[in-house]
């Protein structure tokens, strides 16, 4: 099977790695990986903080680039939320835009989807002997409802033990712009789940979002918990060999 | 009590920042909101058709919406038949007018109160004061409220930023004829305040309420409350005034079916509410007034995406399920309508020409846990960034955007963005400046990679 890579731009710039996890992992399950090079961003940061037109012209560019495609692979829950939740509302009913939108978005997967609902795999063949815990993120779990898939996902790595975390459904704080235009609550709401991840004794928090990722990640760092914060997809590639 | 919330000039981010770091009010709420928060997912869950039954509220809600003029017009029709008198408001000055000269014209000086948003959204009690009108709150968190001068800061609980020793303070300090050695027990804090009220509710003549519902159908009102008080209000005085707001009507009868189940459950967490009270015109000897509030409901109706805030019951529950309201608390929102609802509904109503009204919209980390508690599914993020687009911006910020947006529409520049940040990488201070230091405040920064993604694809793979 084909697919096209979207990336999304903050994996592009700051987490190259979760990329090139999901890249091994895909071509592991025999899937051949495309990366259209025209692809930018979402437009989730300018529609969400208040910048429509901004947005719509990403969200224009984003249709262009995956138009034909079989199948469209995001290693973020929250763009692909944004691309299948919102992307709908942008364009006037009945207009060429709509049009697109239509034909791209019912072909766009978050990672663990793909997997599970498209591939028909739990089980990629992952090895990973450490505690880890989840969290679902908002996104992933209220806008796409992707519900236990990341966790049976995970279920199956050999060597891993996966802990629940408490609270696990409750936002982290990140929201995007909120983190710096209400960095009090934003800080207090990441204070509070670091506070039930160091309660899991994991060694490694696991998310399929880099984004929310970044923010608790940046919170663990500054209080020096030593707890390392990993991308779904990079515990998914690692294999025994790996190690 | 001063007419504005005075104790909260600021945006919604400075007043949160101030509420977060009170450590007694952040436990009260959080206790509070836990608590109820897992009553209403128990008592929910209980209920195998919950998804049809909301799907029901907000479809009913919608067909009144689109139909509120004539079901407004049937409703008065109905009211009327049954010797009710109803009068229409088009703003706060115009319904607390209207009150005040119903208050006045039957000579009393003191009235009763059932808990009600609509009324303290127009600030009846402080408008019924300048006319020298007495207004008793007779809900006990309203009490609670009313005694200590401040504000509420939930739609249900107002007063659940207080905890029950404070409670007993403000008992002792303010409620003549109450025994000095109170304790903080809520019984002992209950039957203090049952003593207060039995005189009052015994003594007045006049109660003013809100309600729940309107049925067009039969002209009942219904109001939905825990302690009974409200049912004192509602039967023992003379006169009774209901100021309600134009959304909170119903077709038919039979469309309470849905909202009896629907409201208990969101909102206190229980399967059937406590005391419900429906009546429909007046009784010999007693005179009925339902005064019909705009307020700014119309234009909320003209908006596409935003006039689904209409359909809200004042359950609460988008409160209580609400990380940004549980840590800012319901002060900082700076309206009686608190937490996400507030954050669409306020907004509107007002709309944003002040810096707090402003930054409501973005009182939100559009998490999403409020659309899925609504009994009546209003998409809350949904409006929130719909009100984000209309929301004036710091030309600062509209600057960082456009370029932003410049770089990201294409992938060579967004290359060229991403090398010159590489270069710079070892650079990154451990704080940023300026607004970027509302991010390294509390977190660190991720390491810039020394390749973009893009770039080692191509150097690698493009064949
Ligand atoms: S918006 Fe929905 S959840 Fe919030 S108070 Fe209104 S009806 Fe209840």
């Amino acid at each position: 099977m084909r697919v096209a890579l979207f990336i999304t731009c903050v994996n592009d710039t700051l987490f190259p790695g979760t990329g090139k996890a999901v890249v091994s992992l895909l071509r592991r399950l025999g899937c051949e990986v495309d990366f259209p090079a025209a692809q930018t961003c979402c437009g989730q940061m300018h529609v969400n903080t208040g910048y429509r037109a901004e947005g719509v012209r990403l969200a224009r560019h984003f249709t262009e680039v995956f138009a034909g495609y079989e199948a469209v692979v995001a290693p973020s829950g929250s763009c692909a939320a944004m691309v299948r939740e919102q992307y709908p509302k942008l364009a006037k009913p009945g207009s060429k835009g709509a049009a697109a939108i239509a034909e791209v978005v019912p072909r766009v997967y978050e990672l663990s989807e793909f997997l599970i609902d498209v591939l028909k795999v739990e089980d990629v063949g992952a090895y990973f002997p450490h505690r880890v815990t989840y969290h679902p993120t908002c996104h992933s779990l209220r806008g796409l409802h992707l519900g236990d898939r990341p966790t049976r996902l995970l279920q199956h790595v050999r060597g891993l033990e996966l802990v629940p975390l408490p609270g696990a459904e409750e936002c982290c704080g990140f929201g995007g712009t909120f983190a710096v235009k209400n960095p009090a609550v934003s800080a207090a709401m990441g204070a509070d789940k670091t506070r039930n991840i160091l309660d899991t004794g994991a060694e490694v928090l696991c998310a399929a979002d880099n984004s929310c990722l970044m923010h608790i990640g940046g919170t663990l760092s500054r209080q020096k918990t030593g707890v390392r914060t990993m991308h779904l997809a990079e515990i998914l590639a690692s294999t025994e060999e790996a190690q | 009590m001063s007419s504005t919330f005075l104790g909260m000039p600021g945006d919604f981010p400075k007043n949160a920042e101030k509420a977060v770091q009170n450590s007694q009010l952040r436990y009260n709420l959080r206790k509070a909101t836990h608590t109820i928060r897992g009553k209403r997912a128990s008592v929910v869950g209980e209920l195998p058709d919950w998804q049809e039954l909301r799907a029901a509220g907000k479809a009913i809600k919608d067909h009144t919406l689109r139909n509120l003029d004539r079901y407004l017009v049937q409703l008065e029709e109905s009211v009327t038949r049954a010797g009710g008198t109803v009068h229409w408001a088009r703003d706060a000055a115009e319904a607390n007018r209207i009150v005040a000269g119903l208050v006045k014209a039957t000579g009393e000086t003191e009235v009763v109160k059932v808990k009600s948003m609509a009324t303290q959204e127009i600030e009846l009690n402080q408008a019924l004061a300048a006319e020298g009108i007495t207004a008793y709150e007779t809900d006990l968190a309203e009490l609670i409220v009313q005694l200590g001068d401040d504000f509420p800061s939930h739609i249900l609980v107002p007063a659940i930023h207080r905890n029950r020793s404070e409670i007993r303070e403000i008992f002792l300090d303010k409620m003549p004829k109450v025994p000095d050695n109170l304790t903080d027990d809520p019984p002992a804090l209950a039957e203090a305040a049952r003593l207060h009220l039995r005189e009052r509710f015994l003594k007045s003549k006049v109660a003013i309420s809100g309600a729940n519902f309107m049925v067009a159908e039969t002209g009942t009102l219904v109001v939905l409350e825990s302690e009974g008080n409200g049912r004192m209000c509602l039967t023992l005085p003379r006169t009774l005034i209901s100021v309600v707001g134009i959304e909170k009507l119903l077709p038919t009868w039979r469309d309470l079916e849905v909202f009896l189940q629907l409201l208990p459950r969101s909102s206190t967490g229980e399967r059937m509410n406590p005391y419900t009270s429906m009546w429909t015109g007046a009784v010999e000897g007693q005179e009925f007034h339902l005064v019909l509030l705009d307020n700014g409901r119309t234009d909320v109706l003209a908006d596409e995406v935003g006039r689904q805030a209409l359909r809200c019951i004042r359950c609460s529950a988008c409160l209580n399920v609400c990380p940004v309201y549980e840590r800012a608390g319901g002060h900082a929102y700076g309206s009686v309508y608190p937490g996400p609802i507030g954050a669409i509904l306020t907004p509107q109503l007002r709309g944003m020409g002040s810096e707090l009204d402003a930054s409501l919209p973005y009182a939100s980390s559009l998490c999403g846990a409020c659309y899925e508690a609504c009994p009546v599914a209003i998409d809350i993020p949904e409006v929130l960034v719909d009100l984000r687009a209309k929301a004036p911006h710091s030309a600062a910020e509209r600057a960082g955007m456009k370029v932003a947006g410049w770089i990201l529409n294409d992938h060579e520049r967004l290359a060229r963005a991403q090398r010159a940040a590489t270069k710079l990488r070892k650079l990154v201070p451990k704080r940023l400046p300026g607004p970027l230091s509302a991010w390294t405040d509390t977190r660190d920064v991720p390491e810039i990679p020394e390749e973009s993604f893009r770039d080692w694809w191509e150097r690698n793979e493009r064949a």
